[in-house]
């Protein structure tokens, strides 16, 4: 069974990465806010949090990280999706699922290719 | 909300919010009950605004617009021959209890209590989680862990990665078998 002495070997490995990484700053860092607000919570944003963890983690991407927020504030169109890539304007995904998630990372993270199929609808 | 650990990262999301340092969360498995207390040491509530929260429906008229976060734990847990109770102090802290008959055909079940520690984790809020079944218990306690990652933050998503399977086999070696 794991325990936890075990993430010692996990900051090591981290640490080392680091600093093997060249000017590291979190300035730097590309961002994934999922809204967790009761609304939030209701549609999926859980299981869609945990997946983009585990989409960057498989991917081995660096410098990424995932967040959770309060409300975004469009409680129809949850989950919301924040994703904020430093020296670009921030793009907003509503109603999203793993599914979705999956292809946020794949085109917009890792191509940068923002998914226009996942903005909100202006009617 | 379909699952009981759903509404647990729910009204904890409150407790952070609440701004609290220490959130401290009990899942008690005893005697036909899931009961599950939220304890944290936030900002609190003074006694218009607590009297408010646990009966929203009468003062949803004011101004103040009252959330659905604690209302829906509250019906969850009466629906499922279980109780509800909140208590809080201004400036103290609050605790958030509600119960769950185990074999209650409308009580929905436990779910994915592991997902819902993970998506909590973050480095300015500490958690101390304890799952009981019986005699045995699993307690996860952030403080512990962020002795051990210093520098590294508890939310990169290596450790989220980790932390996860950690915690999910160690609830599992406690309730596992039983269907919640
Ligand atoms: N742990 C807490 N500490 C301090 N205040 C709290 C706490 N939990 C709830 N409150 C107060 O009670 C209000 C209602 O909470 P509730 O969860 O029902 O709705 P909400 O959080 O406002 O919105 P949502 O519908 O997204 O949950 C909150 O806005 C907050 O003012
Ligand atoms: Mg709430």
């Amino acid at each position: 069974m794991k325990t936890i002495a075990d993430i010692k070997a996990i900051r090591d490995k981290m640490q080392a990465q680091i600093i093997n990484r060249d000017n590291f700053d979190a300035q730097a860092e590309t961002r994934i806010v999922v809204g967790m607000a009761t609304c939030g919570i209701a549609a999926g944003a859980r299981p869609v949090f945990n997946e983009f963890v585990e989409q960057v983690q498989n991917r081995n991407l660096k410098g990424v990280k995932v967040v959770r927020t309060g409300c975004l504030g469009m409680c129809k169109v949850e989950p919301i999706v924040e994703i904020l890539v430093p020296g670009e304007p921030k793009v907003t995904y509503v109603k999203v699922d793993q599914e979705k998630a999956k292809n946020i990372v794949a085109k917009h993270i890792v191509a940068g290719q923002v998914c226009t199929d996942y903005l909100v609808d202006e009617e | 909300m379909r699952e009981l650990s759903l509404h647990i990262l729910d009204i904890v999301q409150n407790s952070v919010k609440a701004e609290a340092s220490v959130i401290e969360i009990d899942v008690n498995i005893h005697d036909g009950y899931i009961n599950i207390t939220i304890k944290d040491n936030g900002k609190g509530m003074d006694k218009e605004l607590l009297n408010s929260v646990t009966n929203p429906f009468t003062t949803s008229r004011k101004t103040r617009k009252v959330g659905l976060g604690i209302p829906l734990i509250k019906m969850a847990a009466e629906k499922a021959g279980g109780s509800f109770k909140i208590t809080s102090e201004k400036g103290v802290g609050t605790v958030v209890y509600s119960s769950f008959q185990i074999d209650h055909i409308d009580r929905m079940p436990l779910g994915d209590i592991s997902e819902t520690i993970v998506t909590l984790l973050d480095d300015k809020t500490d958690f101390v989680w304890k799952v009981r079944l019986n005699e045995k218990e699993f307690v996860f306690d952030t403080r512990e862990v962020k002795n051990q990652l210093n520098p590294i933050p508890i939310d990169s998503v290596e450790v989220l990665v980790y932390l996860k399977s950690y915690i999910k086999e160690n609830i599992e070696s406690i309730i596992g078998g039983i269907i919640l």
